[in-house]
């Protein structure tokens, strides 16, 4: 399928129509842990699955849950080193929004910054695709109804209402269509969340990171608390 | 002659493009309109030794805000009001220039100072604000509005534009007034007077204004409070305007000329300012 000489440049269209730099960018996408992110009534959960920690590894300083501004968060699948790089661009631009404008940014305003700075670097000569996806989660400010949004090495980025993204997504996402209901509880939202990481993760708290977020505050679950999720 | 031309049209500004309409970039139509810069050494110094009346008493160009706006926020959302008349020097040009521009149905900006200066802005501010709608799907609100034009006149601090405006509106956080100048300094207030005869208008303001009036009481303080400046200041006078901004946006009252209103107020008994106040007791030997 992959035409050998129009894979090379990321400039440079397929006969087909593809840009396949930005499609192996996507399998990138796809190696990486998987995050899950789900949106309930009043509040929105993302969940992800924790890389092994090596014995002498701080696991503190391996975070794949990070808040861009105090009502914004995001989880990304992918390569972690270019997840930093957009995440310190989004930062200051959550600042700047806030100086220029005198108010938080909206969640669409940050994803669609975002997604811009990833579609900008699908279309200039010397560069790659960033190798990650997004999922971004919060609330607008005085608003009460929970967003969260994805974006992908192409630059799209859309909303949903639950959404998987990394390793296995597939079939994280299948679950998620198969069990997603309106109006989900925050215990309904984060049983759900973990219950579909669990369809590709080994068993086990330590294997999870959950972080919850209502429109006044934003929680990461202790280890305890994921164990003590009681399913069904 | 033609070498003096030549001499100025030649670009040396680092400011952007000279000619705008022979290097049209969309990029650049998106950032701030950019302008020929004196092209000598210090061009902000020369330009404030030529305008700036504080630094230079021989300035060549001397702008006066020879005007009267004044704006307040009350139960019913806000009055704002201002006169007509634009002068140059000792001459009056015009009794008919619009100093409020409607920027769009929930946003208004007021004018004092220099004319140009003041439209001009004014409508780059209006662009930028429906460039905001669009990319945004919202309206923009009143405190980002002010906050942008206040950023422009910044970036031209000390270059000598004249401008004393208040954008005025109602967004998702109610009513908001602000004062922006060319100065750089940006107020959130609930009443303010800008020009010439902003002193009259806030006494006349000060002295009636209450929070609880009706929109009826309100519109009649801010012509009263207009008309009494344009009355004892040369430089205010032709009609009076007022529009009332209201949740679904602003209304205009319409105007008055300046001449009927003051034969009307003649007719009229005075309104009592002082009212049920008990007056101090003196002690005065008769």
């Amino acid at each position: 399928m992959s035409s050998n000489s129009y894979d090379r440049a990321l400039t440079v269209f397929s006969p087909d129509g593809h840009l396949f730099q930005v499609e192996y960018a996507l399998e990138a996408v796809r190696k990486g842990t998987c995050a899950v992110g789900v949106v309930g009534e009043d509040c929105v959960v993302l969940g992800v699955e924790k890389k092994s920690v090596l014995k002498l590894q701080d696991p503190r300083t391996v975070r794949k849950i990070v808040m861009l501004d105090d009502h914004v968060c995001m989880a990304f699948a992918g390569l972690s080193a270019d997840a930093r790089v957009l995440v310190n661009k989004a930062r200051v631009e959550c600042q700047s929004h806030r100086l220029s404008l005198e108010d938080p940014v909206t969640i669409e305003y940050i994803t669609s910054y975002i997604a811009g700075i990833q579609q900008k670097y699908t279309q200039s000569g010397g560069v790659r695709p960033f190798g990650i996806s997004t999922l971004i989660i919060g609330f607008d400010v005085n608003d009460k109804k929970p967003r969260l949004y994805q974006t992908d090495p192409s630059g799209i980025y859309s909303a949903w209402k639950a959404n998987a993204i990394g390793r296995s997504s597939k079939t994280v996402r299948e679950f998620l269509e198969k069990n997603y209901k309106e109006g989900l509880s925050k215990e309904g939202s984060i049983k759900l969340a973990v219950k579909s990481l669990l369809e590709v993760v080994q068993t086990g708290a330590k294997n999870i990171e959950i972080a919850v977020m209502t429109c006044d505050s934003k929680k990461n679950l202790e280890i305890e608390e994921v164990e003590a999720i009681k399913f069904f | 002659m033609d070498s003096i031309v030549n001499k100025f049209k030649r670009s040396t500004s680092t400011w952007g493009d000279h000619n705008m309409l022979v290097n049209f970039d969309v990029t650049k139509e998106f950032s701030l309109p950019s302008f020929d810069i004196p092209p000598c050494h210090n061009p902000i110094e020369f330009l404030k030794h030529n305008t700036d009346e504080k630094s230079n008493a021989e300035c060549r160009i001397k702008f006066k805000h020879g005007t009267t706006t004044l704006a307040f926020k009350f139960q019913g959302g806000i009055i704002v009001s201002v006169d007509s008349r634009a002068t140059a020097g000792s001459v009056i040009v015009t009794q008919n220039i619009r100093k409020i521009i409607e920027i769009n149905p929930y946003l208004l900006g007021t004018m004092a100072g220099g004319a140009a200066d003041c439209t001009f802005w004014e409508r780059e501010l209006g662009r930028r604000c429906r460039l905001y709608e669009l990319r945004n799907k919202e309206r923009i609100s009143v405190s980002a509005a002010s906050k942008l034009l206040g950023n422009i006149v910044y970036s031209f601090k000390g270059m000598g534009l004249s401008m004393g405006t208040m954008v005025v509106g109602w967004d998702k956080t109610g009513p908001n007034i602000y004062y922006v100048d060319a100065d750089g300094t940006r107020l959130k207030g609930d009443l303010f007077s800008v020009g010439s005869g902003s002193p009259f208008a806030y006494g006349v303001l000060d002295s009636a204004y209450d929070f609880d009036m009706s929109a009826h009481d309100a519109a009649e303080l801010g012509r009263r409070a207009v008309y009494h400046a344009a009355h004892r200041d040369a430089a205010s006078g032709g009609n009076i305007h007022v529009y009332h901004v209201k949740q679904s946006g602003w209304e205009n009252l319409g105007f008055r000329d300046f001449d009927d209103l003051h034969w009307e107020y003649q007719d009229q008994p005075k309104p009592s300012i002082i009212g049920d106040v008990q007056p101090m007791m003196l002690n005065i030997q008769d």
